[in-house]
């Protein structure tokens, strides 16, 4: 592990917890067993959330961002996209050397998972997985196959709309974030029981990647932007002492 | 009025069932895209400090023990220095400080085989007792859930989260038992009775 530099490790912003999904949503049925009904202990950061760890690129290897490629070394079957987009925090810096993985279904919507039986095939040669650390200016890119719509198990006839699942990491572990990001133009978005979750319409549209045809090669592939925000730090030379500095 | 500049914070969506396929997929069985999982330990044997072993569940509202939940922990080395960005110094090189644990597939336990970190500052100055921060993601949970776990053998009395917790006697879901020399239980509740106290950090 890599150590970060000196100034991640300001107090973090305050979680807007209105802007997140609530713990229970019972459109989303697992989440009625699942979710707290205490209230959370508000504490605010402190050093065990400022600091978290750090990842190296010698732990990353040269196919592990290339989805279509890092299973077999033969092609997986599909649309081949480019999905780039930055890290950035909250005051809008990008965030170097982060970790972001990255899983999904193939393209016909059937993950390599034993507890998955649905009818669209597996893929001999995709995984389903990858990752890589951001750029100096919090740049990410994977190339891999848009993942298909599947039915999931919840009210009877519920679809996921096409998704990548995303787990990023900032310089603290108050940071960490898992989330899913969505195609433009998906109907299936809007009926979807796990984006629901989220209350508010524009929160819902920052997990909804735009088609960028300027990142797109021609007759290799397309491409879809999706940046992610983390938890900003806050900056006061009042609060940066602690003790004994 | 000027406008507040600032960026929204990504909205999170849950884990989903299919967690593994991205954070361990060795342990799930997709072997060949990484030659290791990571977080495998969040130690060297060589670590500074007590040895110990967390055992331990999560259990939900209806009272199952979870077999998809997937956790990792952060925590200090043995004099509560952080690895990496600890702003008081540099940490023992063999604690890497992070974890990534799962639940067994067939019985729902997971094992944390760690050292016991030292006590940390809070913002104050005040020492926070000895604690692993663990986050928690599995189906069903829109936001990964933070808690802590202390230990039933050390001084927990002046630790100034602990003091936070308005309902004393949930103080308790905090406490890893000791049930050995150097072993602990940690069980989780996600709902309930003897709910574990999550918190917004
Ligand atoms: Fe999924």
């Amino acid at each position: 592990m890599t150590a970060n530099s000196e100034g991640d490790r300001d107090p973090l912003f305050f979680r807007d917890r209105d802007w997140h999904p609530a713990a229970y949503t019972p459109g989303y049925k697992t989440s009625m067993t699942r979710a707290p009904f205490r209230p959370l202990v508000a504490l605010g950061s402190t050093l065990s959330e400022e600091t978290g760890p750090a990842f190296g690129q010698s732990m990353i290897g040269a196919l592990d961002n290339n989805l279509i490629l890092n299973f077999t070394g033969q092609p997986a079957i599909g649309e081949r996209i480019i999905l780039h987009g930055r890290v950035l925090d909250e005051t809008g810096r990008g965030v170097p050397n982060v970790l972001v993985e990255i899983w999904q279904a193939n393209a016909g919507g059937r993950y390599r998972h034993k507890k998955d039986g649905y009818l669209a095939p597996l893929d001999p040669n995709f995984g389903g997985c990858g990752r890589t650390l951001t750029g100096p200016d919090g740049s990410y890119e994977f190339l891999t196959v848009r993942p298909g719509a599947y039915p999931w198990p919840n009210r009877v006839n519920d679809w996921r709309p096409m998704h990548v699942h995303l787990s990023v990491f900032g310089s603290g572990f108050g940071q960490r974030l898992i989330t899913q990001m969505y195609f433009e133009g998906d109907p299936l978005i809007a009926r979807c029981p796990i984006v629901r979750t989220i209350g508010q319409e524009k929160a819902i549209e920052a997990l909804v990647a735009p088609l960028d045809m300027n990142r797109a090669i021609p007759m290799d592939c397309l491409a879809y932007k999706f940046d992610v925000v983390l938890r900003g730090r806050r900056q006061s030379l009042f609060e940066n002492r602690r003790e004994g500095m | 009025m000027q406008p507040l500049d600032y960026l929204k914070e990504t909205p999170s969506q849950t884990a989903g069932p299919f967690v593994h396929i991205g954070l361990t997929p060795n342990k799930l069985g997709i072997g060949g895209v990484y030659p290791q999982d990571l977080g495998d330990s969040p130690i060297r044997e060589e670590a500074k400090g007590q040895q110990i072993t967390i055992v331990g569940t999560v259990r939900d509202g209806a009272g199952m023990i979870l077999r998809d939940a997937l956790i990792e922990s952060w925590q200090a080395d043995a004099a509560g220095i952080y690895p990496g960005n600890d702003p008081r110094g540099a940490a023992d090189p063999n604690v890497g400080g992070w974890a990534r644990i799962i639940a067994d597939f067939d019985t729902g336990e997971w094992v944390l085989k760690t050292i016991k970190p030292g006590a940390v500052p809070y913002p104050d100055g005040r020492m926070m007792a000895p604690h692993i921060s663990l986050w928690i993601v599995a189906r069903g949970i829109n936001l990964g859930l933070q808690t802590r776990v202390h230990f039933e053998d050390e001084d927990n009395s002046a630790c100034p989260v602990l003091g936070r917790i308005e309902h004393r006697d949930r103080v308790q879901t905090l406490i890893a038992k000791k049930t050995g020399p150097d072993n602990y239980r940690f069980d989780i509740v996600l709902q309930g009775e003897n709910e574990t106290v999550f918190f917004d950090i």
